[in-house]
């Protein structure tokens, strides 16, 4: 009997086989892609609130320290959103005619919250905590991103666990002094080694470690 | 998963009538520990009379950390200086007597604390947003501030002399 198929069936077999795995892979790979865009993660996209609040107006502008509002920040788990009578403490005598602010004086006459759209917001499963942060000196700008360059809130980073993690494994890279943890601007030392002894010096006064296990976040 | 029932702080809740989740005390409470019957610390009133003295001892931490915590919630109106030209001040808002007039460097500490914690005129109260021990850091560096006008070159330690020396020689 005459051979059923011819030997090119060979190559063709081969091909195929690596066809699928090569099909399969990149359709992995655009769904990784997909999963880490800003169009899933919504990173990089202001969000439209009640009242078109600017933290560029406030913090660049005025210059108003983060802490001024966002008050637990340093001693509990939320940094907490201002209540009304914070913008009030201000707003009682400055553009107090104005329409787009309206919803503030109504919040403040009749004790209802104003009610922010969240722009960060992790799943439920996830534990997460601000204090141990900032008091290990991790500044809001590397999470946050130029706060103080938004004219509307919007997030900087993907708020993945990869995005955790990356910084969960070598946290010494993103160190800084307690005392620059809101400045926008700090940068570390040029220099290598005085960056280096920096790092150093922070590890061990702060004695920050690596956390990497699954209830550290997920507990 | 992702959004599972229980209530998060600052989260929407459709059970309280004022939609809030993260609840008030109910009137009257008192939490643990938050009974306040230091008169001295809590409301910088010793005796009826508004405190002289700071109800613990003051120290270079005590006003640096004052320094920030000033730094942070006082300077957007009464400026770096204390002089009551911070920036929004200069957008507007009524400007506040300098702490260096003589009614202010005369004024006791406790009416500092008591200006933090309950107000004054078109100034808001920061009892909120200031904790009791944080309003007398800042009431320590105000007094510093205040000093600062008015110390003689003699009080100055030998070092700082010599920097100024050196600085006025060029
Ligand atoms: C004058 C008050 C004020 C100051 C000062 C301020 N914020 Fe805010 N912040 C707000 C308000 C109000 C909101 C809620 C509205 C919004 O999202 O824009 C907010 C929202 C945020 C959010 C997003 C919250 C969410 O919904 O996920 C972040 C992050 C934030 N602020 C960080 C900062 C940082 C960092 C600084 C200092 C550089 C700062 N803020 C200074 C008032 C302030
Ligand atoms: C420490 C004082 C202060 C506080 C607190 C404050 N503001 Fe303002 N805000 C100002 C000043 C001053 C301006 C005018 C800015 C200018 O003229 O450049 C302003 C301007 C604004 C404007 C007009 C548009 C703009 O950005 O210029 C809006 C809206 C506004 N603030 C909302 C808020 C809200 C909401 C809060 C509370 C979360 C708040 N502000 C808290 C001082 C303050
Ligand atoms: C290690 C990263 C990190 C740092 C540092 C950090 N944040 Fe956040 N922040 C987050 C994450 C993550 C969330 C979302 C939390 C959630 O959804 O439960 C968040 C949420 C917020 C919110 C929304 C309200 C809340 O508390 O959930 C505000 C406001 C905020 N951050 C302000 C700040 C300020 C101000 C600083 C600096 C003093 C700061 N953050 C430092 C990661 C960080
Ligand atoms: C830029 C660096 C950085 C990023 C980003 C970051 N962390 Fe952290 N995280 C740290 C450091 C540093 C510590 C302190 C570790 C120590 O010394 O205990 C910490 C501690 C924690 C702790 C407390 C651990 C404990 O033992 O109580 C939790 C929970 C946590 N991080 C959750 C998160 C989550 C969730 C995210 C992402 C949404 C995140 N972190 C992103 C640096 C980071
Ligand atoms: C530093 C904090 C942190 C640690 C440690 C951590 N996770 Fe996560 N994890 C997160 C965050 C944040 C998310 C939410 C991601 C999102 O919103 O897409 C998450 C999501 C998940 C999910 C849901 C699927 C997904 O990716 O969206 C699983 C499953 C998970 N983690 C498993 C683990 C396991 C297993 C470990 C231990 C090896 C672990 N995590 C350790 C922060 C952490
Ligand atoms: C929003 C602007 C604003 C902020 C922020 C502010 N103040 Fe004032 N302050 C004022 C004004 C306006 C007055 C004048 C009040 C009056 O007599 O009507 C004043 C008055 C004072 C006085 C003088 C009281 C007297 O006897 O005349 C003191 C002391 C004072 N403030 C302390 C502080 C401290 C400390 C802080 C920070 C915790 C602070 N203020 C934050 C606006 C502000």
């Amino acid at each position: 009997m005459a051979q059923l198929f011819h030997t090119s069936a060979n190559m063709i077999a081969r091909l195929s086989l690596l066809a699928v795995v090569l099909g399969a892979g990149g359709g992995l790979t655009a769904l990784l892609t997909v999963a880490k865009s800003p169009y899933n993660t919504q990173q990089n996209m202001p969000v439209d609130q009640p009242v078109p609040f600017s933290h560029k107006h406030h913090v660049k502008g005025l210059g108003i320290d983060c802490l001024h509002c966002h008050t637990s920040v340093e001693q509990g788990a939320i940094a907490g959103i201002p209540p009304t009578k914070t913008c009030m403490t201000c707003h009682s005598q400055i553009w107090t005619e104005a329409p787009m602010l309206e919803p503030v004086r109504e919040s403040f006459r009749t004790n209802e919250s104003l009610e922010w759209v969240r722009v960060h917001d992790l799943p439920d499963y996830v534990y997460f905590n601000h204090s141990i942060h900032v008091n290990k000196g991790i500044g809001c700008v590397t999470c946050h991103g130029r706060v103080d360059e938004m004219p509307l809130m919007m997030k900087a980073n993907t708020l993945q666990m990869s995005w955790c993690m990356d910084c969960h494994w070598h946290p010494e890279a993103n160190l800084r002094p307690r005392s620059e943890i809101t400045n926008m601007t700090w940068a570390p030392p040029a220099d290598p080694d005085e960056r280096l002894a920096l790092a150093q010096r922070l590890v061990e006064e702060y004695n920050v470690q690596s956390k990497v296990s699954c209830s550290v976040c997920h507990r | 998963m992702h959004d599972q029932p229980k209530l998060q702080p600052l989260e929407r809740s459709e059970f309280f009538s004022d939609h809030r989740a993260s609840r008030p005390p109910v009137d009257g409470a008192v939490a643990r520990g938050e009974l306040h019957e230091d008169e001295l610390f809590y409301t910088g009133f010793e005796n009826g009379e508004l405190a002289t003295q700071f109800p613990f001892a003051v120290t270079r931490e005590v006003v640096e950390h004052g320094r920030q915590r000033f730094n942070i919630y006082c300077t957007p109106c009464h400026g770096q200086l204390g002089d009551g030209l911070g920036t929004v001040v200069q957008r507007g808002f009524q400007r506040p007597p300098s702490y260096h007039i003589d009614r202010l460097r005369q004024a006791p500490v406790g009416h500092f604390y008591n200006v933090i914690s309950n107000g004054k005129g078109r100034m808001y109260s920061f009892n909120d947003r200031i904790q009791p021990n944080d309003r007398w850091a800042i009431v320590s560096y105000i007094r510093a501030l205040q000093l600062s006008r008015h110390v003689s070159v003699n009080d100055l330690p030998p070092a700082v002399v010599a920097e100024l020396n050196a600085e006025a020689a060029q």
